[in-house]
């Protein structure tokens, strides 16, 4: 069953890298789709990166008893937890629920109202003029909001750390720019684009194969956000024993 | 021309097409008609290609639909137009970009003359002026217009029409039926229209098709369906008190 399923999902992903029609229509379609995904989510992004940082300041200073231990290391234990794991894994995982939501149902929708039938009556590629921009405005989108997550989030365990104490300006930014290894933020930016890519196909194959009305809609939106936040925390596992 | 050969078509177990063979001529309205669950709307699906039939031919004058790739079928549906029974219209476009949508698709038009062409299939169909609006902001009747404007502005030979007067009222009913039919004429069309309202089929039904449990029961004209002897056929045309009032006062 599970390959009878990943099988149309390979066959749509197949269709949705056909030849498109014309470029200058789906290039304007990728734009709508690159604002609507990243300007669309960047306030929640914002916040969560901000609270994301100084709940790791504040949660790492409380660990940190010894006073063999540098208090700078909090600085580099909020960077490297923020770049590596935190800022693209929980941002993924908020936009699944955010963008892949909103992808299953639109296209749901459009499913249940025959407006695909209609794409494909008139000669469209449907699952390329629906799916193509929504991806493509996926992986441009989303591993620049996880830039600005990873330098909100720092920031945020900046402040978070000065304000309460636990950490000083000075030993903050110490830890911060000691023993970077560059190479993390490539792994997050990795991580990103699979993330975007698995968040984007799977919620658009949820919606693609919709069939009935609107409660079957409604469970392909959740059934989207289920199944790409698993897949999320897989590939999150299988990148991390590769890479590191 | 539309050749329709043998066609079979299963979901699992429940065999709902029959081997059905039907042809539609050009410039004529051309009827499907039947009960709920007949096999209608899975025929004109096999026949545009939404479903695929189990076996059996599909022929649009003369080139073999079914045995195509995908991209010789692409050239081929450039060609039909389709009224949905929800219309389908796409939500986030105004009623002129519905329309001109099919042709930023395929054709290398200025903007002048596709906006030419959506004004004068929107005069066609009675909705001058609507450009603007958005599906939301229409009526039932409207939007079908709408639909109908789409399906005929890349100049279809094919035009089909599921169930175009659904949940509209009599007086919409007739003036999108009459639509249908002067257009198929006008320009010379092969039109199907899937429908199960007797309006409809006294009105334009030029040639009718009738399914029952899958299989063609009856063909002929508007002209022949009352005075047949087919019992199922009486059953489903004087299904309604009107028809048969209408008939006891002939």
């Amino acid at each position: 069953m599970v390959f009878h399923y990943f099988g149309k999902y390979i066959l749509l992903l197949q269709a949705v890298f056909r030849k498109p029609e014309k470029f200058s229509i789906y290039k304007n379609e990728i734009f709508r789709e690159m604002v609507s995904i990243g300007l669309g989510s960047l306030g929640i992004i914002s916040i969560i990166s901000v609270f994301i940082g100084a709940v790791t300041t504040v949660q790492t200073a409380f660990q940190l008893t010894s006073d063999l231990i540098p208090k700078s290391i909090i600085g580099g234990i909020t960077r490297d937890s923020t770049i590596l794991e935190l800022s693209p894994t929980i941002c993924s995982l908020v936009l699944a629920g955010k963008v892949g939501s909103s992808i299953a149902s639109q296209i749901g929708t459009m499913r249940v109202t025959e407006q695909i039938d209609a794409l494909e009556i008139m000669g469209i590629n449907a699952p390329g003029y629906l799916i193509l921009p929504k991806l493509l405005g996926g992986i441009i989108m989303i591993p620049m909001l996880v830039i600005v997550a990873i330098a909100l989030s720092i920031t945020g365990g900046y402040l978070a750390g000065t304000a309460s104490g636990a950490v000083s300006a000075a030993e903050f930014i110490q830890g911060l720019t000691t023993d970077f290894i560059p190479f993390t933020l490539a792994v997050a930016m990795i991580k990103a684009l699979v993330f975007a890519f698995i968040i984007t196909t799977v919620s658009a194959y949820q919606g693609y194969y919709t069939d009935g009305g609107a409660i079957e809609v409604g469970n392909s939106s959740t059934k989207a956000v289920v199944i790409s936040c698993i897949a999320i925390l897989i590939s999150d596992y299988v990148i991390a024993q590769l890479l590191l | 021309m539309i050749e329709v050969k043998d066609i079979f078509k299963k979901f699992g177990d429940n065999e709902v097409l029959k081997g059905i063979t039907a042809d539609f001529k050009p410039g004529v309205t051309s009827l499907i008609i039947g009960s709920s669950g007949s096999g209608k709307t899975t025929l004109m699906k096999n026949m545009v290609g939404l479903h695929e039939p189990n076996s059996g031919k599909v022929f649009y004058d003369g080139r073999d639909f079914t045995s195509m790739d995908t991209k010789e079928r692409i050239e081929i549906r450039k060609e039909i137009g389709m009224l949905f029974q929800g219309s389908a219209l796409f939500d986030s476009m105004t009623v002129e970009k519905n329309i001109r949508f099919p042709l930023d698709m395929f054709t290398d038009q200025g903007i002048g003359e596709k906006t030419d062409r959506v004004n004068d299939v929107l005069e066609r169909v009675n909705l001058a002026g609507k450009n603007k609006l958005f599906p939301a902001e229409l009526s039932g009747g409207m939007m079908k217009r709408v639909g109908i404007a789409r399906a005929i502005a890349m100049r279809p030979k094919y035009l089909f029409c599921d169930e175009p007067n659904s949940g509209l009222d009599p007086k919409s009913s007739i003036m999108i039926d009459e639509l249908v039919s002067e257009i198929t004429k006008e320009y010379e069309i092969t039109t199907v229209i899937v429908t199960h309202d007797m309006n409809s089929v006294m009105g334009i039904g030029e040639h009718i098709l009738f399914l029952h449990q899958g299989q063609k029961w009856w063909e002929g004209s508007k002209d022949e369906i009352t005075s047949t002897d087919n019992k199922e056929l009486n059953e489903f045309v004087f299904a309604t008190q009107l028809m048969e009032t209408l008939l006891k006062k002939k």
